[in-house]
């Protein structure tokens, strides 16, 4: 992609020491704690299970989920294709309808505009509707650095808060948390709790909505972010669960909204497949409880002002990339994080950034440059769940492979010395490389059978192997490989397979022929 | 038929008996199996891992070893993928138009072993014979990247006095996934752990499934805590002859 867009002069990634992008430990190590965490795992499982099992019901009910996935996917990508058209467009329209539009290039452009909004109010307290994008650019601490406090609604970011925790899940924040350690926190955090408090999920959010009522009701300022926004019309939408969403987008004077980019979508129409993508995809619901959708500004009803601020953070860069753009398709319905097996074991805060789970391993790093995120891409074994379950087609296998690429790419052209692993890497290119060189380096391995003699299997390597020993064992090596077997056994077939072939030159020099006879022990 | 036998590197030198399986089973059914000796790996660990480029001249090497062979067979889901979804990729970006038209080429004439013996040969019952209680794991990558289906079932289901029982959560990862087993150890091990409980609680004699990897990891895992569970590669059960010998 080339070309310049309107408000983004330069490409440039999410900077660092704002917001919650990038985590303080790579993958592996901060998921080791993760694993052996038992309330966490079985937190963990019960929920994941618990909403897989959902999706699967209501996804299986549409005959035409397949198509329907086709045509999200057809309209994102239409969308990436040209998304600066459709940004001015929507401003054009939010801007006819009374709303203001900010563009911002980064995080800290992002939180300066809202901050600088809230305190152009005089008010000293904003109440949140629970948002990806604020959270990414870290608004809740820029704008307490400004003396404004912040009130998240959503109940799950309301847990999240109080317990001075972080979102461990796109939808679902407080996941990592059963109600047992809900009731804890509300009884430590929350001002005049009822100090009788149950476990029981009623109760609690019963306890929840009185904390909750009182601050929407005295609130002159909402901020929240966007699902959609449809450049045609200039609509915002915010789909949730709870109705708390909706007491924040039209009790405040104020309406503050932070959107990615790559929410926009081109006409209303687009929101008859994505409407009935996502609620099935996220909640498992056939659809969500509110859906609110504002135009601008309308006299008497709703806010009196409304702000749109449109965040790019690392997302320009990300469309500048061929076939990393595809992670700007995500539509944020976590169905993802519920399928995968690595998320289900190591939850959310593992990956270190806000976005986690199988599309946080190739957003983040898309937004922060490889680099700064460089185990993310590593946090998969690959195993396609997460494609089979995106409501838009995110093939992201695919792309977890095209990032590690990126990271090698990068890494052995910024450093003159190359790592451990690119050694052995190449050192098992180059004996890859030849079915003569392959062949030695087979029989070689027959050494391994030293080590195995005893018990018929291998339980111990040094490092790095020893990350595979410790949890399992490793077969004994054959006393012959299948090339040998086949050379000794078919002598006759090996000749056969050895004379030159059509396809233009072969590097045969180094013995890849077989033997004519046998020469295995 | 005359098909060539892509062994994969893993079993060339860690699990001959299946790629010998292979051979033997083919041949059981009246087929012609070639083994072109200048093939090695299909480079798969290294575009996975993110060494894409280094990947190229096994790319190169083998479609190049395989250009002679109308019909390709492994008894690897995961490496049968590399060649049909991979190859291409990594010939677009550092290799040129030819190896490109190869590997699609490539791609189009090579099948994981339960495609070759249900979509290519059309045959379900291969003759075979295995008394033992048997539960199967589909892999990742024949599962989502092949799409393989019900066929391995449907081959086991054909074998003379197999019992097979269901395996729960079959579809979930065993944990393996290349080189993510040691750069996230205990990611894996958390993962192969659930996939031990699953197969044990089957009561099942032997695991089988058509990733020769995979199973390394489930029976590293299952022989390191002395279950006494085995694993078998689909090629070694479908290759037991009809008089009831366990393969050796």
């Amino acid at each position: 992609m080339s070309g310049t867009f309107l408000g983004m002069p330069e490409m440039t990634t999410a900077p660092r020491g704002v917001g919650h992008l990038r985590g303080d430990r790579s993958f592996p190590d901060a998921a080791r704690g993760a694993v052996a965490d038992a309330q966490l795992r079985h937190n963990l499982a019960h929920a994941t299970g618990t909403i897989r099992a959902k999706r699967e019901r209501v996804v299986a009910e549409v005959d035409d989920w397949e198509q329907l996935r086709l045509a999200g996917a057809a309209v994102k990508a239409a969308t990436m294709a040209r998304l600066d058209e459709h940004l001015e467009r929507l401003e054009r329209e939010v801007t006819a309808r009374g709303g203001v539009v900010h563009w911002a290039r980064d995080a800290h452009e992002a939180n300066r505009v809202v901050t600088d909004l809230v305190r152009a109010t005089g008010e000293r307290e904003v109440v949140k509707v629970k948002s990806m994008a604020t959270q990414e650019i870290g608004l809740n601490e820029a704008l307490a650095d400004a003396g404004i406090e912040a009130l998240e609604t959503d109940l799950a970011e309301l847990i999240v808060q109080l317990g001075h925790d972080r979102p461990s899940h796109i939808l679902v924040p407080a996941i990592h948390r059963n109600r047992a350690e809900i009731r804890d926190i509300f009884l430590r955090e929350m001002p005049g709790v009822d100090p009788g408090l149950t476990d029981e999920p009623r109760v609690l959010a019963e306890q929840a909505r009185r904390h909750l009522r009182a601050r929407f009701l005295s609130a002159r300022v909402g901020v929240s972010g966007a699902n959609f926004a449809v450049a045609d019309t200039g609509t915002c939408l915010v789909v949730e669960s709870e109705g708390n969403g909706r007491m924040c987008l039209t009790l405040p004077d104020t309406l503050i909204t932070v959107m990615g980019i790559e929410k926009v979508v081109p006409s209303y129409r687009d929101l008859e497949v994505m409407l009935q993508l996502l609620p099935r995809s996220s909640t498992g619901e056939r659809m969500n409880p509110y859906t609110s959708a504002w135009t601008g500004v309308t006299p008497g009803d709703g806010p009196g002002a409304f702000h749109l601020v449109l965040l790019d953070n690392g997302r320009t860069a990300a469309l500048a990339d061929r076939t990393g753009r595809e992670a700007l398709h995500c539509i944020r319905c976590s169905a993802c994080l519920n399928v995968c097996p690595v998320y289900e074991r190591t939850g959310g805060h593992a990956y270190g950034s806000v976005y986690p789970g199988p599309i946080g391993a190739v957003l983040s790093p898309q937004l922060t440059g490889v680099e700064d995120n460089a185990s993310l891409p590593y946090a998969s074994s690959l195993c396609g769940a997460c494609f089979d379950a995106c409501p838009v087609r995110i093939d992201i296998p695919n792309l977890l492979v095209d990032l590690r690429r990126r990271h090698v790419d990068e890494v052995s052209a910024a450093s003159r010395v190359p790592s451990a692993e690119a050694v052995a890497m190449a050192a098992a290119a180059w004996t890859m490389g030849d079915a003569g060189r392959w062949r030695r380096a087979g029989r070689a391995g027959r050494l391994g059978r030293l080590l195995g003699r005893r018990r018929g299997r291998i339980g111990s390597l040094p490092p790095p192997l020893s990350a595979w020993t410790t949890s399992r064992d490793l077969p004994q090596p054959p006393a012959e490989t299948f090339r040998d077997w086949w050379a000794r056994t078919r002598p006759a077939e090996s000749d056969v397979s050895a004379t030159p072939r059509r396809g233009g030159p072969t590097d045969t020099s180094l013995s890849g022929q077989a033997r004519p006879r046998g020469d295995g022990s | 038929m005359r098909i060539g036998l892509f062994v994969t590197c893993l079993g060339d030198t860690m699990f001959p008996r299946v790629g010998q399986a292979t051979v033997r089973l083919l041949e059981r059914l009246g087929h012609e199996v070639v083994f072109p000796a200048d093939q090695t790996c299909c480079g798969q660990m290294h575009v996975n891992t993110g060494y894409q480029r280094q990947a190229l001249a096994l790319v190169r090497r083998h479609t190049e070893a395989f250009a002679d062979c109308e019909v390709v067979v492994a008894p690897s889901g995961s490496c049968v993928g590399c060649v049909r979804h991979q190859h291409r990729t990594v010939a677009q970006r550092y290799g040129d138009d030819g190896l490109v038209a190869a590997t699609e080429e490539s791609a189009r004439r090579t099948y994981e072993l339960s495609e070759l013996l249900v979509d290519v040969l059309g045959v379900e019952d291969v003759g075979a014979s295995f008394p033992h209680r048997v539960t199967y794991h589909p892999t990742c990558h024949s599962l989502r990247l092949l799409r393989v289906g019900d066929k391995p079932l449907r081959l086991l289901r054909q074998v003379r006095n197999l019992e097979l029982v269901e395996l729960p959560a079959a579809d979930e990862c065993c944990g393996f996934g290349g080189t993510f087993a040691l750069k996230n150890a205990d990611t894996s091990t958390a993962m192969l752990a659930d996939k031990m409980r699953h197969v044990l609680g089957t009561g099942a004699d032997v695991l089988t499934a058509g990733d020769s990897s995979c199973l390394m990891q489930i029976g590293g895992g299952l022989s390191r805590l002395r279950t006494g569970t085995r694993t078998l590669h689909l090629a070694e059960i479908l290759a037991s002859p009809a008089d009831d010998r366990v393969p050796a």
